[in-house]
């Protein structure tokens, strides 16, 4: 049965459709595998076994029935504790919700189910997927599969690892400034941040509104774009959803190419702070993408230089009003509460104990930002920046279809090393924020392991809004020929655990 | 707490010029509320029109109300205002257990009407009250304080929340600064809130009933040296909710700040509860610092951004505004402005027209309305719309009038009985035996015995002295107890003693 557990969705997906297995089989060697290395991995906050048996069984009894099963039914997922799901625990990594029991299932998590794909369990993050590490989650750090003694990345972390790890096929995430692609570039995954409004937010637990992305992780290309399929395209629920079709990203996987693509190398994600081997395989990777046929030119964005300052004034102003809500007045955890207290004095102990210093960190940097007499100066100036920010990708957007980078600037770094120091944590989404504040599409997957700590390194690959397809294309003709050069899927090297 | 001595009215004025601002919300009638499915129907069981959106659950998100928005442009039409090309809504943060969110979805430096105006009549003159702006936003829910002496939250043993009314869609209509009324501020008031909730009832957008909180006012106050340029501190009083209640706080606060200013003291930014007993005010909570809400445009949200095309076709579809269809009435029934103008402040023109619509002649519909009903309402306190009367019951009993089953009098106790919840006009005439004495027979018995009981006066009347009459009607009407028809007695005791009318 071990093998399972190393087949990509689609195979899985097609297994099951054939009845070569059965939906049951597939889970239950899941669970298994999750049960046998979870222990020191710590991907999973919450193990949902009767759900997720009970889904099988459903599929197998359609399948058996004859109905028509869709593209990944049967297939399982790692849903980040982020989404809510109705009747099962959903803590956003935080100990302030304590207790609570969402009354409703997310958009992506009821796409999913009508999709027949398997809920396994909900996966550990940064509280509030705030932190590039998944150390800042109230429940404890989770190990990084090719060295446990390292991060898996962050916010989500614990999909990373999970994927990495084998206890799943599928995962999802949320990226506000990099909690998709950093994980998958540290983990040797594959991880995508859909164009602002390609995935509805509804049950996502908001931390930065115009920044939060929903996106799918998965060890191939193609699974991350089947995965895409599944939960991308307009909901009435989210007023920032896109009322457009859904770029064809299956396709664009299955037919992999970047003969005579433009392709634009950014100039400003290279030198000082970047790993010496995580430039040697960007750069081979560019050179890879020149043999395979593409074009490659330099392309300076200048105004990305700013856009970590940017992103922390949007992101903790954002996040300062989207967490006040969480007052110990209606759900989660109320601390004091003896009958000698005032509501706000509840609320002030509630949410001291409630959240970690993270998020009390960029809470306060938030309502600072805000502040009457500093708006303009912070919140205000930072959404100049973004204005820059896109128009430099507009520009960029002219001369090349997509851009590449590394993703994050070094390979995992060992649990507890940034911990006490924000901005070297901060660095690591360097090169993914931008897209963030620009609202397009990204993509990292797997380019090798850096020669000085063997640890896997992710290519970025950044796309318009709305052309996320070309993510998939390029991703796909990537991986590709490095499975021809490599004669293996990097992450088969991963330790078996 | 100090309790100052006020100054008289006409004192106050002497001195100071009055400057206002009346803030207005109304609560839209919509059917779901301003960012979710929630049905905003009243009186339902507290906590059963609510979802995750207007619970404010982790990971809800708004949608908004396309009706909400097209009502609060037909308002910004109505008010003469520009409507945005495009606007945000904004989140004004503040904690408080009644907000779900702790912010609530408003508007800020982006409304979405703003620069307009209107009219309002005034002792029969035009005042123009400027308008500032009208934004949308939504309600908070409602708190009910437990156990406390002030029903406040502070020094409450528990608090009750219902959060059926959180999300519940509210247009709010600023006024510009109102200067230039002088003595008359407190009229101009009352006129502009009744002109607003006639217009607001107009364009169907609201049934604006102030008595269900539908439409509620905060009155700014402020006073300056007669003939000085600059503005006073001003004085907030909230949730001022009735139109007599809107022209009793500009009063109060004119008399306060004129004594408070005029023992050399100053006044206070703060906000004041108005009291309906005595129509004070008393000091609400002071803002020690300006409060800050960390305004900041709503990022789940996108920005409204209504046609060109559909605000002139929104236009196009305004209906005849309260003032233009006022004055067309007042043709009409012929009326003078003085006389419309009471019409108005009594709030009695739809009241009045629904009779007419059900039947009576105007001047009918209009004397019992303004004069017995306006009456009774003034002595309960109670707006006149408010009275356990139907516009079909007045114009019911101005039928029975009309056929002579009732005299003036009678047709009093008739309504007297409705007000006093007896029933309709022809069961109340039933049960109180009211109907006029037509009994051709028995009113024949008590006009012959009038003859009789009055010879001298009737020789009189056979003398030509027809004026003498109205003694031998007085008599009759005196045995009938009055439940006669004057007119037809008169008749019969010309007819009896064979003399022509």
């Amino acid at each position: 049965m071990t093998d399972l557990i190393r087949l990509t969705a689609a195979e899985t997906a097609a297994r099951i459709a054939s009845g070569e297995v059965t939906a049951v089989e597939v889970t239950e060697a899941h669970l298994a595998r999750i049960e046998a290395v979870d222990e020191k991995v710590h991907a999973f906050l919450h193990v949902d076994r009767e759900g997720a048996l009970a889904q099988a069984r459903a599929v197998d009894a359609k399948r058996e029935r004859g109905e028509e099963l869709g593209p990944l039914a049967g297939v399982p997922l790692a849903l980040k504790d982020i989404f809510t799901t109705k009747g099962i625990p959903t803590t956003v990594g935080s100990k302030i919700l304590d207790g609570w029991i969402p009354p409703y299932d997310a958009t992506v998590v009821q796409r999913l189910r009508d999709a027949d794909v398997i809920v396994l369990g909900k996966t550990n993050m940064d509280e509030f997927a705030m932190g590039s590490s998944t150390e800042n989650s109230a429940f404890g750090p989770t190990g990084n599969p090719w060295d446990l003694t390292r991060v898996p990345g962050g916010s989500g972390g614990g999909s990373s690892a999970s994927l990495a790890s084998f206890q799943t096929p599928l995962a999802i995430g949320t990226d506000t400034g990099g909690s998709i692609r950093q994980p998958a570039a540290v983990t040797g995954t594959v991880g995508v941040k859909p164009t602002y409004g390609g995935v509805s937010r509804y049950g996502m637990v908001a931390f930065s509104s115009s920044l939060d992305q929903g996106g799918p992780c998965a060890r191939t290309v193609l699974d991350a774009a089947l995965l895409h399929e599944v939960i991308a395209g307009h909901d009435p629920m989210d007023s920032t959803s896109i009322d457009e079709p859904v770029p064809a990203v299956v396709e664009a996987a299955r037919n992999g190419s970047v003969r005579g693509m433009r392709i634009g190398v950014v100039k400003e994600f290279a030198g000082e702070g970047y790993q010496a081997g995580v430039m040697q395989r960007f750069n081979e990777s560019v050179e890879l993408l020149r043999e395979l046929g593409a074009e490659i030119e330099e392309i300076s964005c200048p105004s990305f230089d700013k856009a970590l300052a940017a992103y922390y004034l949007i992101a903790p102003s954002e996040c300062s009003s989207n967490l006040a809500r969480f007052d110990a007045m209606r759900y989660g955890l109320r601390v004091g509460d003896d009958g000698g207290r005032s509501a706000e004095e509840v609320t002030a102990l509630t949410r001291a104990e409630g959240f970690g210093a993270e998020v009390k960190r960029r809470i306060m940097l938030g309502t600072y930002a805000l502040s009457s007499g500093y708006y303009d100066a912070y919140y205000g100036s930072a959404q100049k920046v973004r204005t820059l920010i896109k128009r430099d990708f507009e520009k960029a957007f002219e001369r090349v279809d997509v851009l590449v980078s590394p993703t994050t600037p070094t390979t995992a770094f060992p649990i507890g090393e940034r911990a006490d120091d924000p901005m070297a944590m901060y660095l690591a989404d360097l090169c993914t924020i931008p897209t963030n504040l620009a609202g397009n599409a990204a993509m990292s997957l797997p380019c090798g392991l850096a020669p000085e700590d063997g640890l896997p390194v992710g290519l970025q690959i950044i796309a318009p809004a709305m052309a996320d397809d070309r993510l998939y294309k390029v991703g796909a003709a990537v991986e590709a020929a490095l499975i021809d050069k490599w004669g293996h899927p990097l992450i088969e090297e991963a330790p078996s655990l | 707490m100090t309790v100052t001595e006020l100054v008289s009215y006409e004192d106050a004025l002497a001195a100071y010029d009055p400057v206002m601002g009346l803030e207005v919300h109304v609560e839209l009638g919509t059917k779901t509320k301003m960012f979710c499915g929630c049905s905003t129907a009243l009186g339902a069981e507290p906590n059963t029109q609510t979802c995750p959106t207007c619970l404010g659950l982790p990971g809800s998100l708004p949608v908004v109300n396309a009706t909400g928005v097209e009502s609060a442009i037909k308002i910004g039409l109505a008010l003469n205002c520009e409507i945005a090309e495009w606007c945000r809504f904004a989140r004004k943060n503040y904690f408080y257990p009644d907000m779900p969110k702790n912010f609530q979805t408003s508007q800020y430096d982006e409304p979405i009407a703003y620069n307009g105006y209107l009219d309002v009549d005034v002792d029969g003159e035009v005042f123009r009250v400027e308008i500032e702006r009208a934004h949308m936003e939504e309600d908070t829910g409602k708190s009910t304080h437990v156990g406390g002496a002030t029903g406040r939250i502070h020094g409450a043993q528990h608090s009750l929340l219902d959060y059926n009314r959180a999300g519940i869609p509210l247009i709010e209509i600023v006024t510009k600064p109102i200067v230039g009324a002088g003595e008359k501020a407190p009229e101009v008031a009352k006129a502009y809130v009744t002109e607003l909730r006639e217009l607001i009832k107009s364009l169907g957008v609201s049934e604006a009933r102030m008595e269900m909180g539908q439409m509620r006012c905060d009155v700014n106050l402020s006073l300056r040296p007669q003939g000085a340029d600059k503005f006073g501190t001003r004085s907030e009083t909230k949730n001022v909710n009735s139109l007599r209640s809107v022209e009793r706080a500009v009063r109060f606060e004119i008399q306060r700040h004129a004594a408070v200013l005029g023992d050399g003291g100053t006044i206070i930014q703060e906000t004041r509860h108005f009291h309906e007993e005595d129509g004070s005010t008393t000091s609400g909570r002071v803002k020690e610092e300006a409060e800050d809400y960390r305004y900041f445009p709503e990022p789940d949200l996108v920005p409204v951004a209504p046609s060109r095309a559909w605000v002139e076709e929104l236009r196009g579809g305004l209906p005849e505004l309260p003032r233009v269809r006022r004055n067309r009435l007042r043709e009409e029934w012929g009326l003078s402005r003085h006389e419309m103008q009471s019409v108005l402040n009594a709030g009695a023109i739809d009241l009045i027209t629904a009779t007419i619509d059900e039947g009576a002649p105007a001047d009918q519909a209009r004397k019992w309305w303004m004069g017995e009903l306006a009456r009774r309402a003034n002595e309960d306190g109670v707006e006149l719309a408010a009275l356990p009367i139907t516009p079909a019951q007045v114009a019911r009993v101005c039928a029975l009038v009309k056929e002579g089953s009732l005299n003036d009098k009678l047709a009093r106790q008739t309504i007297e009985g409705v007000l006093a919840g007896e029933g309709g006009p022809d069961e109340v005439v039933t049960k109180r035996g009211l109907k006029v004495v037509s009994d051709e027979g028995a009113l024949g018995t008590a006009v012959d015995e009038a003859i009789a009981a009055n010879a001298a006066i009737a020789d009189k009347i056979r003398g030509g002295k027809v004026a003498a009459a109205g003694a031998l009607v007085g008599a009759v009407m005196k045995a009938t107890r009055g439940q006669a028809d004057a007119a037809r007695v008169r008749e019969l005791i010309l007819e009896k003693l064979g003399v022509e009318g």
